[in-house]
């Protein structure tokens, strides 16, 4: 196997008194998709800041391409791309000269990086709009444009922070393809996400991370099959009687979850598990049942929902 | 080895932090960026020009001639290196505060460049660097109308330009570094007030005998050692003293530069 892109042990972040990463260790291999799940506030920006190297290390050993942030920050800077989680577009520049400027950080050639800069507004689909002033731009299209810069030096990993959120479903879905196509050219993608349906598209590995630490790892397949069942059943019940509807549906299935809004039911069957509900006697205002997800899987090893 | 390590890493970092590589990307980064806006940049021109011409219209007449080094000299053109001292001054500050301050917590322009090669002194430096560049734009036009104007006594005074550079390090620098403890913008009215002062004491009006016994607290004002040494340069009088208004300016950018770059690694690489 080849050397690893990313090697963390034991990895340590604080703030003062705030512990925000809590001795994780991660590998991630070349042209691997790796994701970091956990809801706000678990540790995910904080490791991806010391990634990036923008942020040192408060404790354990970082390596990068084998190198060390502390001493090699901008060798390592050079060769990856990242994509914050607020955008730090250029908004006193054009679209076009947000691109070829940052390559000028990157100590690209003008006409080179101008070229690029070309290619790369192809690839964000933002080529009519290369003389655009970033404000007039849309949420979707400035995040493209986002992951455009990120790109114009030719980066061997990418960091991506939430890369789609707040975006309308269309918007992401247009991301999401861009995503994969730079997985195809083989760029290492490490990116951190609440969004389950995201970390379930794009990511061949994750970690959830929680309150600092990592519960769990493995595919996101995986995660669902070792953590939960086959499939869950959703009731909803009229309003108020949600909590003493959880003493009714004891025993069906394998595992019974009460959520402010919901009961869950995990079964590997999930229709045999309603029926026995309907059997009872229980009448939900409705019910679904549906395929195991990761946000189940966060569940089941936090006892929260990543909503929260 | 764990403490050990700790020990080793914040300085192995400031190693990272202050080594300084592409300072010049910032420059370019702005010259493209200014293009748009090349009228505020033009304007900057004007406010010290008018100054000069109401003080000339105004003044000149009623105060006759001022004593510089021993040498006569008349009112207006007595003025008018401090003007251009104060006018590099005001461009350093506005340069270095609200500019960068805009760009350190708002359009996060660093956070961006430090993503890249890129460290903290090259922001810093870059931004005095631009302040500099601008202000010897300034300072030369400034220039150019004192010699239209006849203000201008000998050839020592192209040395007036080095000098205003010398201001600009020393002020971008102090600006930059306080503006790295502002918190947000109600704080830019506290530049406002400082430089107030600054401008009406700084020698700029009357010689620093006419000040009496609180000439001592003229000295303390940065500004007064750069209006020492513009107003050197255009009378063509040099003093011992010339090479202490170049010491204080010099100590104070080198502090203020470190005090900077410091500041700067630990906002945006927290």
């Amino acid at each position: 196997m080849a050397e690893p892109l990313i090697v963390a042990r034991q990895l340590v972040k604080r703030f003062g008194e705030f512990t925000a990463v809590d001795g994780i260790d991660v590998e991630v291999q070349p042209g691997e998709a790796f994701g970091f799940l956990g809801p706000n506030g678990a540790g995910k920006s904080s490791t991806m800041r010391m990634i990036g190297c923008v942020s040192p290390v408060t404790s354990g050993t970082l390596r990068l391409f084998g190198m060390d942030p502390a001493t090699h920050g901008s060798q390592i800077r050079a060769r990856i791309g990242v994509v914050p989680q607020l955008d730090t577009l250029d908004v006193e520049m054009s679209v076009q000269e947000n691109l070829w400027i940052y390559g000028r950080f990157f100590d690209l050639p003008r006409a080179e990086a101008k070229r690029r800069a070309a290619e790369l507004l192809e690839f964000a689909q933002l080529t009519d709009r290369a003389g655009s002033v970033v404000e007039n731009l849309s949420g979707g299209m400035k995040r493209r444009l986002s992951i455009a810069r990120s790109l114009i030096n030719n980066p061997e990993l990418l960091l991506l922070d939430e890369p789609t959120t707040g975006l309308d479903p269309q918007a992401r879905h247009v991301l999401w393809d861009r995503l994969y196509r730079l997985k195809q050219q083989g760029v290492t993608l490490v990116l951190t996400t609440h969004y389950m349906d995201e970390a379930e598209q794009l990511c061949d590995r994750l970690v959830v991370m929680d309150q600092g630490r990592i519960v769990a790892e493995g595919s996101p397949r995986d995660l669902i099959e070792r953590y939960s069942t086959r499939e869950v059943l959703e009731l909803r019940f009229s309003a108020g009687t949600n909590s003493d509807s959880i003493t009714g549906v004891h025993g069906i299935g394998d595992r019974q979850e009460l959520l402010p809004d919901r009961v869950l039911v995990y079964a590997h069957d999930g229709e045999a598990a309603l029926a026995e509900a309907h059997a009872r006697g229980l009448q939900p205002e409705s019910a679904l049942v549906r395929r195991a997800s990761l946000e189940d899987v966060f569940l089941l090893l936090t006892g929260r929902s990543l909503a929260d | 080895m764990s403490t050990n390590f700790l020990r080793i890493v914040p300085t192995a970092y400031a190693t990272d932090s202050f080594r300084v590589r592409r300072p010049q990307r910032m420059i370019e980064r702005h010259l493209v960026a200014y293009r748009r806006q090349w009228l505020i940049v033009v304007s900057g021109f004007f406010e010290p020009l008018f100054y000069l011409l109401s003080m000339r219209a105004g003044l000149g007449d009623l105060v006759g001639s001022v004593s510089v080094g021993g040498k006569a000299v008349p009112y207006d053109a007595f003025v008018a290196p401090a003007l251009m001292a104060s006018s590099a001054m005001n461009g350093a500050i506005f340069d270095s505060t609200g500019n960068v301050l805009h760009r350190l917590k708002y359009a996060r322009i660093y956070d961006a460049a430090l993503a890249t090669p890129m460290g903290p002194a090259d922001v810093a430096l870059g931004e005095i660097g631009w302040a500099l560049i601008r202000g010897q734009l300034y300072a030369c036009s400034f220039l150019g109308v004192m010699a239209a104007l006849g203000l201008v006594q000998s050839w020592w005074s192209l040395l007036a330009l080095p000098a205003c550079a010398l201001i600009g390090l020393a002020f971008a620098s102090v600006g930059f570094a306080g503006t790295t403890f502002m918190r947000s913008w109600s704080d830019m009215d506290i530049v406002t007030t400082a430089m107030m002062p600054l401008f009406l004491f700084s020698a700029t009006f009357f010689p620093t005998s006419s000040y009496g016994s609180w000439a001592w607290v003229v000295q303390i004002s940065p500004l007064y050692h750069g209006v020492a040494l513009v107003r050197s340069a255009n009378a063509g009088v040099w003093t011992t003293s010339i090479l202490a208004h170049i010491a204080v300016l010099v100590g104070l950018s080198a502090v203020a530069l470190f005090v900077a770059a410091r500041r700067l690694d630990s906002l945006l690489r927290k």
